[in-house]
């Protein structure tokens, strides 16, 4: 039972970390890589703060071992504005007032831009069902689907 | 969490090994969206973890035309939600995937993972024993195929041996003029386990129903068939009063209980709706 090393992509770049077998995406990611974007809400799977795209895919990474990561992309939010321009979404959040505390924002954004990248137009439903696994405890959820619906209208 | 050491195996044949190996304490891990909650809370306590993502065999979903569906342990919901051929000829499955968690936990969770866990809730065991799948297992021993219907045995016991792991679902195909449905019942529409699952799938020739299955989720020990209500339906014209009739005699076929998620009694009015709607639904996708 020994530390390991981690070889995968993150945000673009090759990264290795030494990590335990029994951490955790989430744990390699925020204690070993220092990307701190992807919270710890749950740790169980339910509230969708930890979300990241593994090789594009939205998860939450607080149920992926960090050594399943292994040979394959993450993506944080870290790498979602590109060449320091804001991805849409961001943009309509920032311009729509969305965080209050602003702890679940980055696992709702990676969640949204998952689902925009796979369905450019989405419909109302589409959008409500792309970010029912995330939580808002401070109840922020209509200005979050006005600025995906922005984002989306703005981006097709 | 707790310790544990971590193997990383390629092929099931290392699978078994390890298995054989390490005993009854270790553990398998492929979307570890049951076994993650469960180490962490200290439900279960492990000291060797067998990941089961980096075996290609485990991944693989296989279609032949005309003799079925192939389906590797270690496939997702997601995948299984998005498959356009899932979709057209085994709708039930891909609807059964597509209410596991949420998006983030559906491209994890595997649908090994889900009946393996045994769980009575298990969403995508019920459209499997309507579909009469088989499930593909591997063992010191070699290989087994079992019916589905003889899977479980009870609350998260499965026919498993030491040593053994499911490799495979296979899925006959159902032929012309079939079709299926999966419907639950849940208070929020995701995140959410069923208070009832119902999976029908009816064949039909000329009008006639020819073959009849309903499988019932969360009112048993283990998902199960309503024997009874199917031949209700099987060698007759299929009109909504027959549906009716099919769908009170699934209602015997449950064994339900009472928790916090409903009573026994309004389990089994929602055993009685739901095979009634996905009869219904069934017959139209079996005449389109």
């Amino acid at each position: 039972m020994s530390k390991q090393i981690l070889r995968c992509e993150v945000n673009g770049e090759p990264v290795e970390a030494l990590v335990q077998p029994y951490d955790t995406l989430l744990d390699a990611l925020r204690e070993r890589i220092g990307l701190t974007g992807p919270k710890e809400g749950c740790g169980t799977g339910d509230c969708g703060a930890c979300t990241v795209h593994l090789d594009g895919q939205p998860v939450a990474s607080c149920l992926v071992l960090a050594l399943q990561a292994r040979n394959r992309s993450v993506l944080t939010i870290e790498g979602l504005a590109k060449n320091g321009v804001l991805h849409p979404l961001q943009d309509a959040f920032v311009r729509h007032g969305v965080p209050q505390c602003g702890f679940c924002i980055p696992g709702v954004l990676m969640a949204a831009a998952a689902l925009l990248a796979e369905t450019p137009r989405p419909t109302e439903e589409q959008i409500r069902y792309g970010i029912a696994g995330n939580l808002c405890r401070c109840t922020g959820y209509t200005k979050m689907l006005d600025a995906i619906r922005e984002a989306a209208h703005a981006q097709a | 969490m707790r310790r544990f050491d971590l193997t990383l195996p390629e092929t099931v044949d290392e699978c078994v090994r390890l298995l054989v190996e390490r005993g009854p304490d270790a553990k398998l891990v492929a979307g570890g969206t049951d076994l993650l909650p469960q180490l962490k809370t200290g439900m279960l306590r492990t000291a060797h973890v067998v990941d089961l993502t980096g075996v290609p065999q485990l991944r693989q979903l296989a279609r032949a035309n005309g003799s079925g569906l192939r389906i590797g342990a270690a496939v997702t919901a997601r995948t299984l939600e998005r498959d356009p051929g899932v979709n057209a000829a085994y709708p039930a499955i891909a609807e059964s995937g597509a209410m596991v968690g949420s998006v983030q936990v559906r491209n994890l969770a595997t649908l090994g993972g889900n009946l393996c866990n045994a769980a009575p809730s298990a969403d995508m065991a019920p459209p499997l024993l309507a579909l009469d799948a088989e499930a593909v297992i591997q063992g010191p021993h070699g290989t087994r195929r079992v019916p589905f219907a003889s899977f479980f045995l009870g609350v998260r016991r499965t026919v498993l041996g030491p040593g053994e792991l499911l490799v495979e679902i296979a899925v006959p195909h159902p032929g012309p003029h079939s079709g299926g449905n999966y419907r639950r019942h849940t208070p929020r529409r995701e995140l959410d386990i069923a208070v009832v699952g119902v999976a029908s799938q009816l064949t039909l020739s000329r009008g006639v129903c020819t073959k009849a299955r309903i499988a019932l989720a969360s009112v048993a020990p283990t998902p199960i068939r309503a024997a009874e209500a199917e031949r209700v339906l099987e060698g007759q014209p299929v009109t909504p009063e027959l549906i009716e009739r099919a769908a009170r005699a699934a209602v015997d076929a449950a064994r339900p209980i009472s928790d916090q998620r409903g009573s026994a009694d309004f389990r089994r009015h929602l055993v009685q709706v739901l095979t009634r709607r996905t009869l219904t639904t069934a017959l139209a996708r079996a005449g389109a």
